[in-house]
């Protein structure tokens, strides 16, 4: 395998990484504050229809972007609704958000655009431009530095690189500032925050609103940034494995970044190639499709390490009286 | 706010589901009216084409049929209270299972071939379903994302299978070849012929249907008449209680996936044996998660997932005639569908909470 095929793939896999990134500690900030999120695949998938819709109406992906965000808000909200203030079953309801917008999607974009169920593709303004990083051309020529700056990092979409800030960003929330406390404290112990005199309620909202933003930018990257418009069911069970990603990273921002490297860099080699060869067997592409599940279950079933979740995840806070 | 009365038992089980269903339908009467079509004429459409003729009854009982074994499967497993939404998944497998009979066993007739076929299925169901109920007994992997996850892993092995194993030489279609023509189940126009009943001989409904019907009743007598059942309930009621009881957990959670899962399989005899007759990549086409509104809807009841069988059943059939004559797509169904789950399953609260104070104000006049 020559240098350039290298460098392809891991450019493809930051690109593939970056709405599984974004999905993936959109779940790890609602898991934490005690609200499972199996429905994160439903707010990119509306995400993205409303990025490419408002995107094409408009011209401008920016005001794409910001629909998108304010759409997946919504939906979470409903979760929002569903799982806190009526404490319903918070697995079921995250069902009910992924068919809603499976559903609704391709109701809306073929009654809007007559396509089958698609946007029309974008082009111009109203598709994610690439960023080109400073001195990324000034140096392509130049040895490692070259493949490595002016291919690998430089020439992505803004949300790429919003992606991986992000990542510090949640861990900084989490893990230093007194919302994050309290954050991972209503997921831990909500009766215990209650009690300091903290609102569990506007905790998990808070955490559940967080959530949708981050899914709004997921799904506006997938439809504007790595595609050209929308495509019905085109989020292809991404918030799934951005949920497995989670787990894996066992809901820590760090960890999530590799995690969601690893699954991406498994799509970008199963995109690249149909079938691998590794000592003389035959690696199928559909076992390449296959891994990012069957790592996850290895790892929920504690034989690699035990994927503990937030104590009071999936429960409904009932206040005492 | 007062302490919240409990609603009577009977309004619980009817008019909890009643007023979700009707909640889900005027939500998507409203999308339906914003779209720019006629809500009223999208009813009358659908009722038709679901009920109007023998064609769309033909059709309506055998969305029907596969409906009520994925609900089955659902209903079961949260008596236990464990969510099951990997039938989408034992389902596929199942297919495989089903495929595998027909093609590489020579049956001299089609009876003996639906039960090696039944048998085929159930066992690649709950073959399936074992290893995330054996993770969540044994390790407490969360049986919910393992499921999921076995949703992802069964469509990749189906998928291997099909290009590399089964796909005939010379075809690029990703299916296996077509079954041997004399295992054709009976269809249901062939079955109501000796009595005189004129039935559309051009739809999928087969005999899987009463096979359907008699999981109904061996579910309910499974559940309400024997130990495991009483067992299996006990143990969704508390955990605490059955193993203060002597039901052994690990037991209760395989058993009750285990019948789970092989009721979710036994789908595939509808629709790959009975209607397609080879199998194809996309076989499930989604029933195994239509199971999840079915049970929900049908509170976990066999009789109720019969019913909401019928309901989805009618929608699917409805929702194709619409497609085909109106602007709106089929996916409107996967609409209605997300209202059900959310307002029977994660909204009942939402729904509940009115009712019971128009109870408790019928009670104190």
């Amino acid at each position: 395998m020559d240098i350039t095929v290298i460098v392809q793939i891991i450019d493809s896999t930051l690109r593939l990484s970056t709405p599984l990134l974004f999905a993936c500690l959109a779940g790890l900030i609602s898991e934490r504050a005690g609200v499972f999120d199996i429905g994160l695949e439903g707010k990119m998938l509306v995400a993205a229809f409303t990025a490419a819709a408002i995107a094409f109406v408009s011209g401008n992906v920016w005001i794409g972007v910001t629909a998108a965000v304010l759409a997946s808000v919504v939906l979470s909200l409903v979760h929002g609704l569903a799982s806190i203030t009526f404490r319903g079953n918070q697995l079921i309801s995250g069902v009910a958000i992924n068919f809603l917008a499976a559903g609704i999607t391709v109701v809306i974009a073929q009654n809007w655009f007559r396509q089958g169920g698609r946007t029309p593709s974008l082009s111009g303004d109203a598709r994610m431009p690439r960023l080109n990083l400073p001195f990324a051309d000034a140096l392509r020529d130049v040895p490692l530095i070259g493949p490595l700056y002016s291919g690998i990092l430089s020439g992505h979409g803004l949300l790429v690189y919003v992606a991986f800030l992000c990542v510090p960003l949640t861990w900084f929330m989490l893990f230093r500032t007194r919302f994050g406390l309290r954050l991972r404290a209503v997921g831990e112990n909500p009766a215990a925050v209650d009690t300091s005199g903290v609102s569990v309620t506007a905790l998990r909202y808070g955490a559940v609103a967080i959530c949708g933003v981050l899914c709004g930018l997921a799904g506006a990257y997938l439809s504007t940034g790595l595609s050209a418009g929308f495509v019905q069911e085109m989020t292809a069970g991404r918030g799934f494995i951005a949920l497995a990603a989670m787990i894996f990273a066992k809901w820590r921002p760090w960890p999530a970044m590799w995690a969601v490297l690893l699954f991406g860099l498994l799509e970008a080699v199963a995109n690249r190639f149909q079938n691998i060869e590794i000592l003389g067997l035959t690696l199928p592409v559909q076992a390449m499709q296959a891994l990012p599940y069957i790592l996850t279950v290895v790892i929920l079933a504690g034989f690699v390490g035990k994927a503990i979740p937030p104590r009071a995840g999936g429960q409904a806070y009932v206040k005492e009286h | 706010m007062s302490a919240p009365k409990k609603l009577p038992h009977w309004a619980d089980v009817t008019l909890v589901p009643l007023a979700s269903v009707a909640l889900a339908f005027v939500i998507s009467g409203i999308l339906i009216w914003a779209i720019g079509e006629n809500p009223w004429n999208a009813v009358k459409l659908m009722v038709e084409g679901a009920f109007g003729s023998s064609y769309g009854w033909g059709y309506t009982l055998y969305y029907a049929t596969n409906f009520i074994f994925t609900g089955l499967a659902v209903a079961v497993a949260f008596q236990a209270r464990l969510f099951n939404i990997g039938g989408e998944g034992q389902a596929a497998m199942a297919g495989l299972g089903v495929a595998l009979v027909c093609l590489y066993i020579p049956w001299p007739h089609w009876s003996l071939a639906l039960l090696g076929a039944s048998l085929g299925a159930a066992f690649f169901g709950a073959a399936w379903a074992f290893i995330p109920a054996w993770l969540q007994a044994r390790r407490g992997s969360h049986i919910v994302i393992t499921t999921i996850m076995f949703n992802f892993i069964a469509a990749s092995v189906l998928g291997y299978f099909l290009v590399n194993v089964l796909r005939p030489q010379g075809t690029m279609d990703p299916a296996s070849a077509r079954f041997p023509a004399d295992i054709r189940l009976p269809r249901l126009h062939e079955m109501l012929e000796p009595f005189g009943i004129p039935f559309s001989t051009s739809t999928p409904a087969n005999i899987a249907l009463f096979l359907a019907l008699a999981m109904c009743f061996a579910v309910w007598f499974m559940l309400w008449r024997t130990r495991l059942g009483y067992q299996i309930r006990t143990f969704g009621e508390s955990q605490t209680a059955a193993e203060y009881a002597g039901i052994s957990p690990v037991k209760i959670t395989v058993y009750t996936m285990l019948i789970s899962g092989g009721l979710a399989g036994l789908m595939a005899v509808n629709s790959v044996m009975g209607e397609q007759q080879r199998l194809v990549l996309n076989a499930v086409e989604g029933a195994g998660f239509i199971g999840i509104a079915v049970a929900l809807m049908g509170r976990n009841h066999p009789f109720g997932v019969f019913l909401a069988a019928i309901l989805f059943g009618f929608l699917y059939q409805g929702g194709a005639e619409l497609a085909l004559w109106t602007n709106i797509p089929r996916e409107l169904i996967v609409v209605i569908q997300a209202l059900v789950i959310l307002f029977t399953g994660a909204l009942d609260n939402m729904v509940r909470m009115p009712l019971t104070r128009l109870f408790a104000m019928w009670g104190t006049r």
